[in-house]
């Protein structure tokens, strides 16, 4: 049984390494800030008490004041899996860096995120619309797109 | 004199036999040499997800029906075992086994496709396909038995199923365990030492186990690298932990192994089957929840073991009766991540065979 780590034992393991990175904890998750979002998730991945090597899924939510950005992450060694979150507050340019350096997986769900919900990825290889054609207005999955 | 030559570019699709579906390849020719190949999709959009905004929990489940249409029946267990994660709501006993059944029922039909097609692609033109079409008819005979539907089924409710099973579906549902069997032996004596599909399949477009796991592949793409990942063991859900299974795995990632994978996988499925229902309690096959289901403000996130690859549902509840939001984690466009890396520098002719060994189902990359 994959062993869901509680926000609280994610954080302790995070700020022993970043201090003052954490902006919140909650039961499953911890948010991070976006500018620190790489160093951490490759820490992550390479430290071996945490290994988390698979990258389960990104989804991203518009909460009208930020739009929330969560990384699902499994280690297939330890049998354990962590939500890790990041939150971006700029509504006109929103940016997180991207993590396809990391987990390639990544590729095509960025691309999806930034043609949805309009959220750039800094440091994404190919960054273009995936589903909606170039020239498209808008992005649809935002809550206040009509 | 040295003969001028140039990169040619190649349209594959979006409206091709091979491409099982909506999609464009666009390749780069090297003569008849593959040196760069883009995936174009979207042509399926439908924004299944910001539907899903708009509709209750329950009126969801057709959509899901259309995410991967060649297996309705495991999208629809993956959504309900998220939303019952999220309001917490406990299954029936019954509902489970014949979820586990029908689950399984569907990841033999869903491979039989993906082999059937497969072969197609190999060049074996529409024979072995006719023969995994009969099989997989007896599947949508049972599903037609228990849902009134053939494709899309829209089956399983939440907190358990839409009704019970009639009285001849287990009868008909033995026959056809004990049946299947034979028939798998009788492709594998077809197939598995047949010298075109050694030639075709074996050794081409190979996916080494590290990259697997980098592009965060999943399923028989995953499993024929030789990562032996089950959702079904290392992270149980519904009641998978009661039965026997072993978990298939292949060495060399190359299509003959994504191939031989989902064979062993149904015979494997078999076993299931037949270990459930030899223990289905008689009992409910529905809990009781409310018409409006208002589960409380959070977000869960649920993954199946789908024919396909891992299957997810990212929840988020505001306590309404429509999601805030919906996620879906689609193995087949996590899966396509590899096309490229496994299709440069083979032949235009393997192409065809290494997109045909992935299997993907266009409805559930584009949404």
């Amino acid at each position: 049984m994959t062993v869901s780590l509680a926000g609280p034992e994610i954080a302790k393991q995070i700020a022993e390494r970043f201090p003052e990175i954490i902006s919140e904890i909650s039961d499953q998750a911890v948010v991070v800030k976006s500018k620190s979002l790489f160093e951490v998730a490759e820490y992550l991945k390479s430290s071996p008490e945490l290994s988390c090597d698979y990258l389960n899924y990104i989804a991203a939510t518009d909460y009208y004041d930020y739009f929330e950005i969560v990384y699902q992450l499994t280690s297939r060694k330890h049998n354990h899996s962590l939500m890790l979150k990041t939150r971006c507050y700029d509504r006109s340019q929103p940016a997180v860096p991207s993590v396809v350096s990391l987990w390639r997986g990544a590729d095509f769900q960025e691309r999806e995120i930034y043609d949805l919900m309009g959220i750039t990825f800094t440091g994404h290889p190919n960054l273009k619309r995936i589903f909606l054609w170039e020239g498209f207005e808008g992005y649809p999955l935002r809550k206040d797109y009509l | 004199m040295a003969l001028k030559t140039e990169p040619f570019m190649l349209n594959i699709g979006p409206v091709h036999p091979s491409t099982h579906g909506v999609f464009r390849m666009r390749a780069t020719l090297d003569g008849e040499v593959i040196v760069d190949i883009e995936p174009v999709f979207g042509y399926l959009h439908r924004g299944v997800e910001n539907l899903a905004e708009e509709r209750t929990y329950t009126g969801i489940i057709p959509l899901t029906d259309r995410l991967d249409y060649l297996a309705s029946m495991s999208n629809n267990l993956a959504y309900v075992l998220a939303v019952e994660k999220l309001a917490n709501i406990k299954v029936p006993e019954r509902a489970e086994y014949l979820r586990v059944i029908i689950a399984e029922l569907q990841r033999i039909a869903s491979h039989l496709i993906a082999v059937g097609a497969f072969l197609n692609d190999c060049g074996a033109f529409f024979t072995p396909f006719l023969y995994m079409f009969r099989e997989r008819e007896k599947i949508v005979d049972l599903f037609e038995m228990v849902s009134g539907q053939r494709l899309l089924y829209n089956y399983m409710r939440i907190g358990g199923l839409s009704q019970d099973i009639p009285p001849e579906f287990l009868p008909a549902l033995e026959k056809f365990v004990e049946q299947m069997p034979d028939f798998i032996d009788e492709y594998d004596r077809l197939l598995a030492k047949n010298e075109i599909l050694l030639a075709r399949a074996k050794g081409v477009g190979i996916l080494p186990q590290e990259m697997a796991i980098d592009i965060c592949a999943s399923g028989p793409v995953l499993r024929a690298s030789g990562v032996q990942w089950d959702i079904r063991r290392a992270d149980p859900y519904s009641i998978y932990d009661r039965f026997e299974f072993d978990i298939p795995t292949g060495n060399a990632g190359d299509c003959y192994d994504r191939y031989r994978v989902r064979i062993e996988e149904m015979r494997q499925s078999l076993r299931i089957i037949k270990q459930a229902t030899k223990q289905i309690p008689p009992g409910e096959i529905q809990a009781e929840v409310p018409h409006l289901i208002r589960p409380p403000a959070g977000e869960a996130y649920a993954h199946i073991e789908a024919p396909k690859g891992e299957l997810g549902f990212y929840l988020v509840s505001d306590n309404s009766i429509a999601p805030y939001r919906c996620h879906v984690r689609a193995p087949s466009l996590i899966n396509l991540t590899a096309l490229r890396e496994i299709m440069v520098g083979w032949k235009i002719q393997d192409a065809i065979i290494i997109f045909g060994s992935i299997d993907i189902t266009m409805g559930e990359v584009d949404r």
